[in-house]
């Protein structure tokens, strides 16, 4: 069994991480050169680490699956990342994000890594400026500041409702610079099947090339997991179609404890499911939420009225309307976090306000800032006594310029105007805080394998704030992981390299061979979809927004049923040889459903709610937070690290006990 | 509404290809072009042959995978759109609609509708990017200010997704509408400035390598272009260029 100790470094919160830079090993730049490293997955995290390595002089090989490191889903972020730079004076500091960050995670994350986290985030602006990053900017050329929900500070930096994406290719343009260079091998249109251990080390892996159908052997002196999140185990998320948890999910196999599996985030702004035929569900950014207000009818006639076509929510007076985030939570409105703004959400519906035919919307209503734009802008113009058209029509600019993507692919996906109509919106799973355990050192509990970014589960807790998810990919690769590694690779300059002619790598080829020939051999009668989409609403329906025993239990056995049912029937045509997508989503959906398993048993095992997790059982009864998530402190400030033992419950829970000495443990209360 | 299809179906790259016809039924307007063609290769799962290859990823509109010629337009009729934003509300029934991969020698095929765009990927391993190693003591964010209308033109420059529905459009299949957004990102920034010169040498270089034609001011692209990339990030590049040649060196 291996150990749970965090290495977290002694003496004051403040000073943790500088000390441990001080004192952890070096490599001499000229034995980086004889030093290995792959990187799995290319986003945020991977890319920029990737980089850094290889910047810092050892060999790199990064992987993909799609045709180049620049696709990775990282690039659909849309709302911003955080920093503490305070450049809008309103009271920022390192320490304030880190209590933000702590406390949004409904104090489940370790203090540490969060602090660490807030030290780092400035430099990764300041990093991203020099990359070329056009971050936007005000009319005195500085960078201008959003505010996101859960704080009340301007802290997050955007660009325009690209930032992702903007991101994303300041990394990748860094990596381009290493490819050039030689630094960097990359290997697109790879996905990897496994981790090779040797001598108790992750040495390297075992990788598919989805052009030519060829397996391969690579390997290195350390393996660094930067895979992402495992949202699409619920079939719909706002994931990419082809993210998954398989990179992560072989290394759990492997050894490497995975932790808080049921710490999944539900946005709650996205656009509503249009049919069964749905495939995804696509975000609409937190950052819509600083400027749009939202709401559902306040009688249930105008709701009905609504659903069936007589009536438009324009014509629905202000005091008809119900801005429900507003009237439970004054100081935080509409800013609330996620989790909060989700449940929020769901309640409403479920109560019968919800505004489209299945009852699943409720409106992110524009209007009121359109207004308030427009008069302030008339205002700068020096225009007297403008009409209220030329209000609206000033107040519209201002918003497009904000928003206006976002805008757009709400209008082409809806074929509704949300200048002119308030947009309908609702909760989609969208992130994943738990993942696979790592230390203080961003290392697993499988001797030289890494994981950084939404693959692990170190800083959010059991809730993530907006805008944090591309602060902690880019601090992770950027500023953390190049030192840590670092000091575990210090003892491997004089091993040469690792050989793929050995037992072990022969033994996990074999084993991948296995299994794509079982799938493209079997004669089953239904596709992957199907069953992927089976599983997906076993999760959606008991493992989603709300969950208790029953439905837990009810989960488990039918996750089990479906993944029986998988390995007797699933279907997939072609052969092994050439590009074959079916095989490749039979991959992926055999370990969703393993992984949605151990998900929901983390869920039942858990019997408080905190954060993303809501447990029907654990609710605050009375007093101003009834209703709200009620967590139990005493029996539960840990962190849930699971132990694989072959089938999904037989997991054993390995628990890293939570101490807090820096942060007082109250009720998260944004009213 | 019911739909043909005329679909390029190609096993592998060496193997010549064909248009081959489908038919599906029921597809409702609310869908978007890929979960319809989700729904024909369901089908064609069902009977067991192999689905159609089509690259995609996120079907938002951002990472660039998707790249379908749809009705001879690169990303289909509807303007402003990567091919998984076109909604089935675009067509009506009875339709036939042809759906080709991305045509260009510089992205030979790699099965079906699966193109190799890593080309793209080569011009910017040739210059796109700015030589500052990762150190966390870079000067501050806001040492440098950016005049905000520079700061927003980069910023349209950048948007560019990289599908290359650019290279599609074109008769002479040119890169530049693509090079000239990555050119124009850094020329527009001052941290671009330092290595301007040897940057828009080398990328177009690396384009003329690829096998990318010629660009005769056509301006196709533009209009094709999923994210409006504007082609005064042509006219720009094609300054920075001459600029670049003539003082350098």
């Amino acid at each position: 069994m291996a150990s749970l100790d965090s290495k977290i470094p002694a003496g004051p919160l403040k000073d943790k991480w500088t000390n441990h830079k001080n004192n952890i090993n070096l490599v001499n730049p000229a034995n980086k050169r004889l030093i290995d490293v792959i990187v799995v997955g290319t986003g945020l995290a991977g890319g920029s680490a990737a980089a850094t390595l290889a910047e810092l002089g050892y060999n790199v090989k990064a992987f993909c699956y799609q045709d180049s490191p620049r696709r990775a889903h990282s690039i659909a972020a849309q709302g911003g990342i955080n920093a503490a730079k305070n450049y809008q004076g309103d009271g920022d500091s390192t320490y304030r994000l880190f209590y933000d960050t702590v406390k949004g995670g409904d104090y489940r994350s370790r203090e540490a890594n969060v602090y660490r986290l807030a030290e780092v985030s400035g430099n990764i602006i300041d990093q991203c400026v020099a990359q070329g990053v056009p971050f936007a900017r005000e009319y005195g050329g500085l960078l201008d500041n959003r505010s996101f929900g859960g704080v009340l500070v301007s802290r997050t930096f955007y660009a325009k409702g690209q930032t992702g994406q903007q991101l994303l290719l300041g990394a990748y343009s860094a990596m381009n610079r290493q490819i050039a260079r030689g630094k960097i091998e990359m290997f697109n249109r790879h996905e990897m099947l496994d981790l090779v251990i040797v001598d108790g080390k992750a040495r390297g892996i075992i990788a598919r090339n989805l052009v030519t159908g060829e397996i391969e052997r690579h390997s290195a002196h350390a393996v660094v997991i930067a895979s992402g999140g495992y949202g699409n185990v619920y079939y719909l998320s706002t994931n990419a179609m082809g993210s998954n948890v398989t990179a992560a999910w072989k290394t759990h196999k492997r050894g490497a404890y995975f932790a808080n599996p049921c710490f999944t985030q539900i946005h709650p702004t996205c656009i509503p499911r249009s049919g069964d035929y749905q495939s995804k569900l696509t975000l609409m950014s937190e950052s819509l939420r600083n400027d749009g207000r939202i709401w559902v009818p306040k009688k249930l006639e105008d709701v009905e009225a609504i659903r069936a076509g007589k009536l438009k929510p324009t014509q629905i007076a202000e005091e008809d309307r119900d801005y429900y985030l507003e009237r439970r939570y004054p100081a935080f409105g509409n800013l609330v976090p996620r989790d909060v703004a989700s449940r929020a959400a769901k309640e409403r519906c479920d109560a019968g306000y919800g505004v489209n035919a299945t009852s699943e919307a409720v409106y992110l209503d524009f209007q009121s800032a359109i207004e308030r734009y427009g008069r302030e802008q008339a205002k700068v113009q020096n225009i007297n006594n403008p009409s209220h058209d030329k209000i609206i029509e000033l107040g519209e600019k201002v918003v497009e310029a904000k928003y206006g993507n976002l805008f757009q692919m709400y209008e082409k996906i809806t074929d509704e105007n949300p200048y002119k109509t308030p947009m309908m919106i609702y909760p989609a799973t969208h992130y994943t805080m738990g993942g696979v355990w790592v230390d203080y050192n961003l290392m697993t509990t499988v001797p030289g394998c890494y994981a950084i970014g939404e693959a692990n589960f170190s800083d959010h807790g059991a809730n993530r704030l907006g805008a944090s998810a591309l602060m902690q990919g880019l601090a992770d690769g950027y500023f953390v992981l190049p030192y840590t590694i670092g000091d575990y690779l210090a003892d491997d300059i004089r091993t040469g390299k690792i050989p793929t002619d050995t037992p072990e790598f022969d033994e996990a080829e074999k084993a991948v061979l296995e299994r794509i020939d079982f799938f493209v051999n079997n004669k089953g009668s239904k596709s992957v979809d199907h069953f992927h989409k089976r599983l997906g609403k076993v999760m959606w329906d008991k493992v989603g927004m709300s969950r208790n025993e029953q439905g837990l239990k009810e989960a488990i056995e039918e996750i089990r049923q479906i993944r029986e049912e998988f390995w007797k029937e699933v279907r997939v045509p072609g052969s092994s040889e050439g590009m074959n997508t079916e095989l490749e989503k039979a991959g992926r959906v055999a370990d969703f459903l393993e992984l949605g398993e151990l998900f929901a048993k983390d869920a039942l095992e858990r019997t408080e709610s905190c954060g993303g997790h809501f447990r029907e059982e654990s609710v605050e009864e009375d007093g101003p937070q009834k209703g709200e998530a009620k967590r139990d402190d005493a029996n539960f400030t840990f962190v849930s690290a699971w132990e694989y033992k072959g089938d999904p419950k037989d997991a054993v829970l390995r628990k890293e006990e939570l101490k807090y000495e820096n942060i007082e443990l109250k009720q998260r209360s944004y009213k | 509404m019911n739909l043909t299809l005329k679909i390029w179906r190609q096993p592998n790259a060496k193997a010549t290809g064909k248009m081959e016809t489908y038919n599906v039924t029921d597809i409702s307007e609310h869908m978007s072009f890929l979960e319809m063609l989700d729904v024909l290769n369901e089908q064609l799962v069902a009977s067991g042959d192999e689905p159609v290859a089509f690259d995609h990823d996120c079907r938002e509109g951002i990472c660039g995978m998707c790249s379908l010629h749809i009705n001879g337009e690169p990303h289909g009729p509807d303007r402003g759109v990567t091919t998984c934003q076109l909604h089935m509300r675009q067509f009506k029934d009875g339709d036939t609609i042809h759906i080709e991969p991305f045509r260009a020698k510089a992205f030979p095929i790699v099965k079906d509708l699966v193109v190799d765009r890593s080309a793209f990927d080569r011009i910017q391993h040739a210059g796109g990017y700015i030589s500052v190693n990762t150190s966390g003591n870079t000067q501050d964010a806001n040492a440098i200010p950016i005049p905000k209308d520079d700061a927003d033109e980069a910023m349209d420059a950048a948007t560019c997704i990289g599908c290359g529905a650019c290279v599609a459009s074109c008769k002479n299949a040119s890169a530049m509408l693509f090079v000239s957004a990555k050119v124009s990102q850094y020329a527009l920034l001052p941290q671009g400035q330092v290595e301007a010169k040897d940057r828009v040498l080398n990328m177009v270089d690396q384009m003329d390598k690829e096998g990318f034609g010629n660009c005769t001011n056509t301006g196709a692209c533009e209009v094709e272009c999923p994210k409006g990339i504007s082609i005064e990030n042509i006219a720009r590049l094609n300054r920075e260029y001459l600029s670049a040649t003539i003082t350098n060196d």
